[in-house]
């Protein structure tokens, strides 16, 4: 039985509001460093106090032409701010300085990993540049009053819009995640969904599937991790159909998502939507640059995620979902870009090392990759063990736990823990003559036909090494003796 | 010898050469402002105490061998430049309380340059005005006749050089208000290319027009102070990186021979006073004379001039004033709750004509609006700009009146904002296109000053004060004396 909203389709376009990492705010030399006290990081630009001007920080110029160039997007050589004007206590200057008709990023394309290994491309439509507004702290205690911070007025932020060309929570949450990975790696944003350096807003409208024309779309607001755009999305989605089926119709409003009781909830409608009055802000120059200055930002830029995917499964073998898995953040790259040291160890075990034991691990503690206490060159010894058999797979995990608990060179531990594999096959032997000349009742098994009773001995051998006796050769003797 | 007579240029050279000492100019000009201004209302604060200290601080440097450019020159401020530590209001009632903790580029360049600050100039409220009626501090009257108006906005600075209550005034110029009043006093003010002086720390009006400019009693003062005004600073972007000449020294490397000056016709149309245009032509004739060549030229877009101007301009202004909400500084005026505090505070903060004007601009940029104003205002701003620089492929230099009248009865035009938007009808194409103007005395009509306007090429103020001297020697106006009474028929 198929669900009445399995016959709808979901239709969402995001908008992503990025922090720029820049030192200074965007039209001030005002610091942008997180966390200061209130008013602190401000001056005369900042707070809107008269006759003063702003200047345009070049380095968010770059920053965005950058993220315009990640995005495979025009950069529009000319772009314009303008004046958005509206009235709020935190709004300084009675408009925020923005970008309307004329972006500095056009048309581009993010690329997004699904789970199953696919990937699809999600168009852009924009990219611009924008000040932040200052931070309202409302008191409805005794007092009744409300603050203003104004550290926060002036930050540079870039706004993405996409094209509305996801059709899954999931698909948005992958947009999302990648958006991330792409101005972590460039550096331009530090990415931190939770202290609010990216934010997002989503617009959702569902249409009948089959059907092309698009539904009454509402926009939520307030999405602060990639787990909440997806609840918001699928909440959002199933309202709606629910409205439909109803016989209802959409009201084209903005929402605010509530984290705490998991649905949307509407903020403003249409007819309350501000005329915000753009027009080209007079005391700024259109941005000009020239092709020097976009090809100098090219030379700048590192490798990104979907040409560190490409190089990961050309030159490694590795699956699609690996590739993507390792290419996620810079860290990770770079970690296991310095464990495989250009294939000169084996990519594939290096990545199951790295995605199961080292991620499982770091999840449990939670850390980051760069805060992990194996580095990437312990790792890379402990598999070099491994391979020269000086440790066994199985050892190596007891070798792996003591260097994350630790810190500790895999070498010092094999040696400390006297985890050396034994592979001198006289030794071996001889341990393995006293065990079956102990058992003669499991051997006369065996000799009947008992196979299974070969893993028993195996067991007997590695307990008697305390699991150092290099499997290979102990399998090979007991063969040997047992069957012959 | 009279000290308060002493003109910019003449007291720098006085000081320098120890002739006088600023302390005691600075006494002599505080003590004519404390004689004067109680009538002619010029300053909206005089800074007896500062200026004493500043007068001081120039003498020592005159005598260590530092003099700047003007240095221990009494300088009146209008009173839209913030000056860190003094009031600044904007003659505006939301400003009435407001000290700014910093400096404008240009008064600080003048500070820098030697200069003495008396006080803060009368202005309209936030520059919106052609009589210096609007101020919330009161009107200006004309030091030659003080039922008539000095002219606005920057009527606190031409009645204070007029009335020889300091030897040199800075304006602010965004449709008229440095020419019109420097007309209607008798004395000379230039408005250089938008660009030419920064804008930081002004009292925005309209950005995209507002430049700053000198005000002073002949041309030699004016292109000093200006070249002490100007330069290119980096916290303005729309400011100029063209280098500063000395046109103080270059005055007279000019000959009007050759010289070819442009009337435009649509300036000189029916209607236009007998005797305004007789001036005019006078001025004309003793540059012909004098071998300069005389060419009639079109500005065709000339008719559109005055209304794109109070499209572009308002529109500007209501967001630039968004600003004064009485939330951070300024004059606040508490609600029941946020809106009725803003609407409170702005709707007793400002006066009507700045209320007129930032509804006109929200008007224009609202949406459905925005296209056939503002929009279409700067594509006929853009032909404007384009008319001059047609013209300046056949002459050098265009000459009209300054104003369509000598100064007029305080009081004739204040209700009627038509009438007062059309005294810039000669001045704000030139604002449009961004060009410098000068308005210089071109003679009395029934005993009141008349301006003669120059405009010159973009950053070409060499030329344009060259010219201006010449039209000075050549012209012979007098200037009135300190003790002159009204002398209007």
């Amino acid at each position: 039985m198929t669900s009445v909203y399995d016959q709808y389709e979901i239709v969402i376009g995001l908008e992503i509001h990025a922090q720029l990492t820049t030192k200074s705010k965007l039209f001030s030399g005002s610091s942008t460093e997180f966390g200061a006290d209130p008013n602190t990081q401000t001056c005369p630009v900042d707070l809107g106090m008269p006759g003063v001007l702003p200047v345009l920080n070049t380095a968010a110029v770059d920053a965005a032409i950058k993220t315009g160039l990640a995005l495979r997007a025009e950069v529009n050589k000319e772009s314009v701010f303008a004046r958005k004007n509206y009235f709020y206590p935190d709004l300084p200057k009675g408009y925020q300085i923005s970008q309307f008709d004329k972006p500095i990023i056009g048309k581009g394309t993010l690329t997004i990993d699904l789970e199953d290994g696919t990937s699809r491309d999600i168009g852009v439509t924009r990219l611009h540049l924008e000040e932040d507004a200052g931070k309202s702290v409302h008191d409805f205690g005794a007092d009744n009053v409300s603050h203003v911070d104004l550290n926060r007025a002036g930050i540079p932020l870039m706004e993405i819009v996409s094209e509305p060309d996801m059709r899954t929570p999931e698909e948005a949450g992958a947009y999302v995640r990648k958006m991330r990975a792409i101005v972590r790696f460039l550096g331009v944003c530090d990415g931190n969904m939770e202290q609010g350096s990216m934010r997002c807003d989503a617009n959702v409208s569902v249409r009948k599937k089959g059907t092309t024309e698009f539904g009454t779309r509402t926009e939520t607001k307030n999405l602060n991790s990639a787990r909440n755009i997806q609840r918001a999305i699928a909440y959002e989605a199933m309202r709606q159909i629910d409205i439909l089926e109803e016989g209802g119709e959409i009201v084209q409003e903005t929402r605010l998502w509530d984290a705490q009781k998991n649905v949307t909830r509407s903020m403003r409608g249409k007819e309350n939507a501000h005329d915000y009055r753009y027009f080209p802000c007079p005391d700024l120059l259109p941005v000009r640059f020239d092709d020097a200055r976009i090809e100098r930002n090219k030379q700048e830029m590192p490798e990104l995620p979907d040409a560190l995917k490409e190089r990961f499964m050309n030159d490694y073998g590795l699956s699609a979902y690996d590739a993507s898995v390792l290419s996620s953040s810079r860290a990770t790259s770079d970690y296991y870009d310095a464990v495989v040291e250009g294939g000169k160890r084996d990519a594939k075990i290096a990545a199951n090392w790295i995605m199961v034991e080292l991620f499982g691990a770091l999840n449990k503690q939670g850390k980051d990759i760069e805060e992990s206490p194996v580095s990437p060159e312990n790792m890379g010894k402990m598999l070099d063990l491994i391979a020269d058999g000086t440790i066994s797979g199985k050892i190596a995990k007891t070798v792996f736990e003591e260097m994350f608990d630790n810190g500790k060179d895999p070498e010092a531990v094999v040696e400390e823990k006297g985890l050396k594999q034994i592979s001198d096959e006289g030794a071996i032997e001889k341990i393995i003559d006293d065990i079956i000349a102990a058992n003669p009742k499991q051997v006369e098994q065996i000799k009947n036909g008992n196979d299974k009773l070969i893993g028993w001995f195996v067991g007997q051998t590695m307990q008697a090494t305390k699991g150092k006796a290099n499997p290979g050769i102990v399998n090979k003797l007991l063969n040997t003796k047992l069957r012959s | 010898m009279s000290l308060i007579t002493l003109g910019l240029k003449e007291a720098a050279t006085k000081l320098k050469n120890k002739e006088i000492s600023a302390v005691e100019l600075t006494k002599a000009t505080l003590d004519r402002i404390d004689e004067r201004n109680g009538t002619i209302n010029a300053y909206n604060v005089v800074c007896h105490d500062v200026a004493m200290k500043m007068a001081e601080e120039s003498d020592k440097r005159i005598a260590s061998g530092n003099a700047g450019l003007i240095e221990g020159v009494p300088i009146g401020m209008k009173d839209l430049f913030c000056t860190k530590g003094v009031s600044t209001t904007a003659s505006s009632k939301i400003l009435s309380n407001f000290v700014p903790p910093y400096e404008s580029t240009v008064s600080g360049k003048l500070w820098n340059a030697g200069g003495v600050m008396m006080g803060k100039t009368n202005l309209d409220e936030f520059a919106m005005g052609s009589s210096n009626e609007t101020s919330f501090t009161g009107k200006v009257l004309n030091p030659w006749d003080t039922t008539l108006t000095p002219g606005g906005s920057s009527g606190g600075s031409s009645a204070a050089v007029a009335d020889f209550m300091c030897a040199g005034a800075t304006g602010t110029d965004t449709g008229g208000s440095i020419r019109q009043p420097a007309s209607f006093t008798g004395i000379v003010g230039i408005k250089p290319t938008y660009g030419r002086c920064s804008r930081y720390g002004i009292v925005a009006f309209a950005s995209s027009l507002d430049q700053a400019g000198a005000m002073t009693r002949n041309v030699e003062d004016a292109a000093l102070m200006l070249r002490a005004m100007s330069g290119h600073d980096p916290l303005d972007s729309t400011s100029a990186s063209n280098p500063v000449e000395a046109w103080d020294e270059t005055l007279n490397d000019f000959d009007p021979k050759g010289l070819k000056i442009g009337l435009p016709k649509e300036y000189f149309i029916e209607g236009l006073d007998p005797n305004i245009r007789k001036a005019v032509d006078d001025a004309v004739k003793r540059f012909t004379d004098a071998g300069a060549e005389v060419k009639e030229i079109s500005l065709p877009h000339t008719k559109y001039a005055v209304p794109t101007y109070y499209i572009i301009a308002p529109a500007e202004a209501a967001s630039n004033l968004s600003r004064y909400d009485g939330m951070r500084f300024g004059y606040r005026a508490e609600g029941e709750n946020l809106a009725q505090t803003y609407s409170n505070s702005r709707s007793e903060g400002f006066g009507w004509e700045v209320k007129r004007r930032i509804m006109v601009g929200n008007y224009t940029l609202s949406s459905g609006y925005y296209d056939a104003y503002y929009i279409k205002a700067q594509k006929v701003r853009a032909l404007i700009a384009q008319d001059f620089a047609n013209a300046y492929k056949e002459v050098d230099v265009i000459f009209t009146p300054t104003a369509p009248s000598t100064a007029f009865k305080l009081g004739d035009k204040i209700s009627d904002p038509i009438q007062m938007y059309l005294n810039d009808v000669f001045t704000v194409a030139t604002s449009l296109a961004g060009l410098p103007g000068i308005s210089v005395p071109a003679g009395l009509v029934e005993g009141l000053p008349v301006g003669l306007q120059i405009i010159g090429q973009a950053f070409g103020e060499e030329k344009l004060l060259q010219v201006a001297q010449a039209h000075e020697k050549m012209c012979g106006f007098q200037m009135r004396a300190p003790n002159a009474t009204a002398t209007a028929a």
